[in-house]
């Protein structure tokens, strides 16, 4: 393009009116988190880290989030690796089904999993009664770490999944073919051909599986009691359980932010050293596997299917028994329904109303940021499309606690408000958002446009009548996906909601911390339906299954 | 309808040069082609004339008028690019009504010169198609009526057939000559295809580096070569080298074998030394007498053979000849060959630039 060179026109104001947007609202509110991690008491000092490496409290919370994340991150390819591999190699019953429901499990928001593995395994969870009650031992306790690896292995092992079916279908038949008629056959071709190409793909899973599990704080702060991760650390040195300590969390925050980057970019250095690119011409074929292998497969797939869906199950059915303070008690109603119905329909009132918000501007800015980083390469977009990955490397939390630090004195007192709210879910979601956009804008070619300026439109106009609507499909995909992940998005407005801006997520979440067990459940299942529903009408675009990354 | 002049035209790409320094003129309603190979900066000056290419130095101008800085949405330009670049979302008729659209036509206006450019490329049955839904001679037939109907300044088309298959390729070259011939237009044109651009072409330039070697008609270009580059890029050729010797005022050429040409009219006799010399296949003949050859292959193609035959001298000719003996030639198998003597070009040996009176550059 003519303007490329640096020339200044209109796309130059946009590049620059993103850029200062963001400079304001993600960079100054990090920056202050850094500022104050080093300011104790208004003076430079180490004291939030001294403190946070002195003693074994606090540093041990760390040790803990690694344990997990590590454990997490190898039961999930583990788990989810066979799955694929079956999924892709083996005519499975109810093949879609099957991998509308692994979805439908991946997208359900985490600490309902938490929440409803405590419904099941926790103290008087119904599973522990039963077993109790047949042979009269208390089973072992769900909570602590084995409830948190479990909750989250679950809970990611759908990602990796994902990830993992779209590279087998990168891989041409020609390939297992070749590797075939040199012998190598079954498990061993699955290891020695086909692992090494999906590489890139687990590596880039795992990376995603590893920021998910390090970030997460619903479920070890449910699940975990006596078991502290760093999420949970921050969260409570900041509202202050025991004492406030604001600098003392943006310090561990900092560290946090430290850690996840490492792993990021030893990450893109893995992945950088190992470049190649596939396109399968005939992709490969499930076949069918009769005998008692066949029903091991189908064992094994509905097996984990099973577990997946089993805290989606119990929420649903708990969301309708009768409860008494909170707890459930025998008999069924749609009482935890009608008794809290003022809350609901505010949950879910301002679920829409911000989410939707949230989800436009969005969108927008998404477009923008993809438009000026694939076709006006520069060092403006290029600063741009970096600085909107950097919510990628930090935890939902401490992109509140930015926000709250930020925006909680004059000039811009902004807690409390609907506007932080939506800011902090567009920030959140930016970066998969941008990502996104920006392969679809990739996929577009070039020539496109120029005909549509050829013909004497603006470039405004180009975007607006051609490209956009060109896009149209994917970019729909994207943000029904973007949906999903914003209505059920809690660590980010942890500190940012008040009564008047709750959502569904953050009402699930005080209504099990309250112990309001019935109403909790009444939320849970009604987000879960929202969220299907969301992902049926996903599945229902033309080429939204393509999409169903996250 | 429009004159474009380009002077001194210099383009680099982040300190590359791709075009050092260019001048061509392109006359009111003429059929010009850009024609070389691939990298040669075809391509390059296209867009330089649509706007799309930054200028690092000389002047683009439309009738006279400078449109350097102008944008490429207001040099009232219409293209038609290699991969069709359809709008994906729109049917065939959307697509043509786009460019009437953005200049405020009204709508039965637009409707009707939507359905007059379909027709003119054959495609008014398919107006209702989305771009996925048509084939690709389709599709470039629709982008010829989009880029046409908006009655541009001038028609630039960027290899518009590449990726079609052989055949499409013959019946929309037609086609497109068709449509530029009705419409009067100037029309800029690149390939790296001389048989296309030969086919369609009032002038062609011959690029190489970034640099013009040639403009002509197709035939000044076939005939008379500006240098050995264009005798091979254009049609097949054989070069041989001999030495120009001066005798009585005449200059002479030794082929060999006793055979000798008189270049006297041909040549400035102020040149002396070693020439190349262009014979083209058709200037070869095998008769009774002439240049001692050796058959070295034959290559049957049904109305015609391709013969490849070594000279005395080592150097290989290569020639056509219309099926009529019962048998092939034999590898090895002796033959005289006769060249036609004006049909010959000659260039500097060192150089390569003809070296014939009355040749370009
Ligand atoms: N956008 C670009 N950036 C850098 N170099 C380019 C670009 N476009 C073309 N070139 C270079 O300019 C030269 C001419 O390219 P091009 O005009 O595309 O040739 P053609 O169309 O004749 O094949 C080539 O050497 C090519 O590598
Ligand atoms: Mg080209």
């Amino acid at each position: 393009m003519k303007a490329s060179g640096g020339r200044y026109d209109g796309w130059t104001s946009v590049a620059l009116a993103l850029t200062g947007g963001y400079l304001l609202l993600v960079i100054w509110p990090l920056i202050m988190v850094l500022i104050n991690s080093f300011a104790g008491g208004g003076e430079f000092s180490l004291a939030g880290f001294e403190k946070f490496f002195s003693s074994r409290l606090y540093y041990g919370t760390l040790i803990n989030s690694v344990l997990v994340t590590v454990c997490v991150t190898v039961l999930a390819l583990v788990v989810a690796f066979p799955l694929a591999y079956f999924m892709t190699m083996f005519r499975i019953q109810g093949n879609r089904t099957v991998q509308m429901l692994i979805l439908a499990s991946m997208m359900s928001p985490p600490f309902i999993g938490a929440y409803s593995w405590i419904l099941l395994l926790g103290n008087n969870g119904m599973i522990t009664k039963l077993i109790e009650s047949v042979i009269g031992v208390k089973p072992p306790s769900i909570y602590g770490f084995a409830g948190i690896v479990l909750v989250l292995t679950l809970q990611l092992v759908p990602l990796i999944f994902t990830y993992l079916m779209g590279a087998w279908r990168t891989i041409d038949v020609a390939l297992l073919e070749a590797a075939e008629s040199m012998g190598i056959t079954g498990w061993r071709r699955a290891v020695q051909v086909i692992s090494p190409l999906l590489w890139p793909t687990v590596l880039a899973g795992s990376l995603l599986v590893f920021v998910r599990a390090f970030a997460d704080f619903g479920t070890p702060m449910l699940i975990g009691q006596g078991f502290r991760t760093v999420p949970v650390l921050i969260y409570s040195s900041f509202v202050g359980e025991v004492s406030v300590d604001k600098s003392f969390a943006a310090a561990v925050s900092v560290i946090v932010i430290a850690v996840t980057l490492g792993v990021f970019l030893v990450q893109k250095y893995l992945v950088s050293r190992q470049n190649f690119s596939m396109t399968a011409l005939r992709p490969i074929e499930p076949s069918r596997l009769p005998g008692w292998r066949g029903v091991a497969v189908h064992l094994y797939i509905y097996g984990f299917l099973t577990l997946a869906l089993a805290p989606l199950i119990v929420v649903v059915v708990s969301s309708f028994r009768n409860t008494l303070y909170g707890q459930f008690v025998d008999g069924y109603s749609f009482e935890n329904y009608l008794d809290s119905h003022r809350d609901i329909l505010r949950y879910v009132g301002n679920t829409f109303g911000i989410g939707i918000t949230a989800l436009v501007i969005l969108v927008i800015v998404a477009v923008l940021v993809a438009y000026l980083t694939v076709r006006r390469k520069g060092m403006l977009s290029g600063t741009l499309d970096t600085m909107t990955m950097v919510p990628y490397v930090v935890p939902g939390l401490v992109i509140g606690i930015a926000l709250v630090t930020a925006f909680s004195q004059a000039p811009l007192i902004l807690t409390g408000t609907f506007t932080i709210m939506v800011i902090a879910l567009t920030i959140r979601r930016l970066p998969y958002s941008v990502r996104s956009t920006t392969a679809l804008m990739y996929q577009l070619n070039p020539s496109i446009e120029e005909a549509a300026i050829s013909l004497g439109a603006s470039k405004f106009r180009t975007l607006v009548r051609i490209i956009v609507p060109a896009l149209a499909p994917g970019i729909l995909s994207g943000a029904i996906l973007s949906w999903v992940t914003i209505i059920t998005e809690l660590s980010t407005t942890l500190f940012l909601y008040n009564t008047s801006t709750q959502t569904l997520s953050l009402g699930i979440y005080a209504e099990v911390i309250r112990g309001q067990l019935g109403t909790a459940a009444a939320l849970s299942t009604m987000l879960l339906a929202l969220t299907m529903l969301s992902l049926i009408l996903l599945m229902r675009l033309p080429g939204g299954q393509r999409e169903l990354r996250v | 309808m429009t004159r474009i002049a380009l002077r001194s035209l210099r383009k680099e790409y982040n300190g590359q040069v791709a075009v050092p320094n260019l001048d061509l003129d392109i006359s009111n309603g003429e059929f010009f082609t850009l024609l070389g190979p691939s990298g040669c900066g075809k391509t390059t000056l296209l867009r330089m004339i649509a706007g799309f290419n930054s200028i690092e130095a000389g002047t683009i101008s439309f009738d006279d008028i400078v449109i350097n800085d102008r944008s490429p949405a207001a040099r009232n330009i219409g293209m038609v690019f290699q991969s069709y670049a359809l709008f994906p979302q729109m049917t065939a008729a959307k697509n043509v009504a786009f460019g009437l659209q953005t200049r405020n036509v009204d709508k039965a206006e637009t409707t009707r010169r939507v359905t007059a450019a379909l027709e003119s490329v054959h495609m008014a049955h398919l107006k209702d198609r989305l771009p996925g839904e048509m084939s690709g001679g389709q599709q470039q037939r629709v982008a010829l009526a989009r880029a046409l109907v908006i009655r541009p300044a001038m028609l630039l088309m960027d290899e518009p057939l590449s990726n079609l298959d052989a055949k499409l390729r013959v019946e929309m070259r037609d086609t497109i000559r068709e449509a530029q011939r009705e419409a009067g237009i100037t029309t800029v044109y690149v390939t790296h295809d001389q048989e296309e651009a030969m086919a369609v072409s009032d002038r062609i330039a011959v690029m190489n580096l970034g640099v013009v070697q040639q403009v002509g008609s197709p035939a000044q270009i076939y005939r008379n070569p500006a240098n050995r580059f264009v005798a091979e890029f254009i049609g097949k050729t054989n070069l041989i080298e001999r030495e120009l010797h001066h005798r009585n005022g005449a200059t002479m050429l030794d082929l060999g074998d006793g055979v000798s040409v008189d270049v006297t009219s041909t040549i400035p006799s102020t040149i002396t030394g070693r020439v190349q010399v262009s014979v083209r296949p058709e200037a070869v003949s095998a008769a009774s007498e002439g240049l001692s050859a050796e058959v070295v292959a034959e290559t049957f193609l049904g109305s015609h053979s391709q013969i490849r035959a070594q000279l005395s001298t080592g150097e290989t000719v290569e020639f056509l000849e219309f099926s009529r003996r019962a048998a092939l030639w034999e590898r090895g198998e002796k033959v005289s060959l006769q060249l036609k003597t004006d049909m010959l070009t000659y260039f500097d040996a060192e150089s390569g630039v003809s070296i014939m009176h009355g040749a370009q550059r």
